[in-house]
């Protein structure tokens, strides 16, 4: 009894060593969720734990915390799974709580101002090498290309970006649908997804 | 307030496909037009910040903005938000996935979706570099510094490979050197 009151606070604890890692993106941060659930803790398979990464892909959100959250279930039910999420979310919501307040008390020097003029420049860079990493896995032949191009115009239409998620999911069906129709198979390649710092 | 907060991030959570600069557009709809909470330039701020921070991208834009509307309830209900669609889908469909991951439905859905996110995120792209003052009709000195500042850091990015946080940073230190 007393070891399964503890589980959900090793829980808490072994994602809270993780925090720090997922500085270097998910990248970093899955052989470290790896290391500590399979081999050091064993609290899992390799296996299993494979298939929770696929899933944490695939469900909406950040695919770190996506995965804390379902180790934690499968480990100690519902308790686990919020220990874990607290665990993982803990460390960073707190950097950027004190990133925000340097910000607020720092935004008005002129220093600052001049800083920031030019990392906005830097931040549509930013957004572009995430356009070009998510692109290589996702545009995957011309028609995912038409449809990604469409959506960035609509958006410049002023479309709300609901509808663009709702058109996307739609269009993926009927394009699939239509090529059935016409007798060909639609290969939807799995490459190799983006476990990135941006996700 | 938080309630405005909560709701807003929810559906953030709840659309998050393909990563959290893909959400940039609707956190652009919902901040700037319909609640006014901010200028463009603010929110590109928040974005630098929840840049060169560690974690998700959506759950740190979401503490920033959190933070900057409504102090550390703000923060805690928008973080909140953010996290909980998925947290929910988690727990109340994670065996279901492993059943249907293969469905047709779902991976011809996503096929989809995936080709969308690419163009939500060209669209914040090419908007967050009309707020850096990269395209205008009067180009001075200064939008080509930024020009050179925003190829810089790509080149770092995708040929180089530097972290962002590295990349932030210099590019704060010549916007010093060059606006200070």
């Amino acid at each position: 009894m007393t070891e399964k009151r503890k589980l959900p606070l090793s829980l808490f604890l072994a994602f809270l060593k993780m925090g720090p890692f997922t500085f270097g993106g998910g990248y970093a941060l899955i052989p470290a969720i790896e290391r500590e659930v399979v081999e050091k803790k064993r609290w899992l398979r390799g296996e299993e734990i494979a298939d929770i990464f696929a899933v944490s892909g695939t469900v909406p959100g950040a695919v770190a915390v996506n995965s804390a959250a379902f180790i934690g279930y499968r480990i100690a039910g519902v308790p686990g799974a919020i220990a874990a999420l607290l665990g993982i979310c803990l460390p960073t919501f707190a950097l950027m709580i004190v990133l925000s307040i340097f910000y607020v008390q720092l935004r008005d020097n002129p220093k600052i101002e001049a800083a920031f003029t030019a990392i906005r420049a830097t931040v549509a860079a930013l957004i572009a090498f995430a356009a070009i990493k998510v692109a290589r896995s996702s545009i995957a032949d011309f028609a995912s290309g038409a449809l990604a191009a469409a959506a960035a115009l609509l958006l410049f239409t002023g479309l709300h970006p609901l509808w663009i998620v709702a058109l996307g999911a739609a269009a993926g069906i009927a394009l699939v649908q239509l090529r059935a129709l016409a007798g060909k198979s639609t290969e939807i390649k799995e490459k190799e997804p983006v476990f990135d710092y941006m996700i | 307030m938080l309630m405005s907060l909560f709701a807003m991030f929810f559906l953030v959570g709840l659309v998050s496909f393909g990563g959290g600069y893909a959400m940039i557009p609707l956190i652009q709809e919902e901040v700037l037009n319909r609640r006014g909470w901010m200028e463009p330039g603010q929110l590109a701020d928040i974005v630098a910040v929840a840049g060169m921070s560690p974690g998700p991208i959506a759950t740190n834009i979401a503490v920033a903005v959190g933070y900057r509307e409504a102090g550390w309830l703000g923060a805690a209900s928008a973080a909140a938000a953010v996290v909980l669609p998925s947290f929910v889908l988690i727990l109340a469909a994670g065996k279901l996935f492993f059943r249907y991951r293969d469905n047709r439905w779902l991976t011809a859905s996503f096929y989809g979706l995936r080709a969308v996110v690419v163009g939500m995120i060209v669209y914040a792209a090419v908007s967050f570099a009309q707020h850096a003052g990269m395209v205008t009709v009067a180009p001075d000195w200064r939008t080509g510094c930024q020009l050179a500042i925003f190829a810089g850091s790509l080149f770092a990015l995708v040929y180089l490979h530097k972290h962002p946080f590295v990349v932030i940073i210099l590019s704060g230190l010549v916007g010093i050197a060059l606006y200070g």
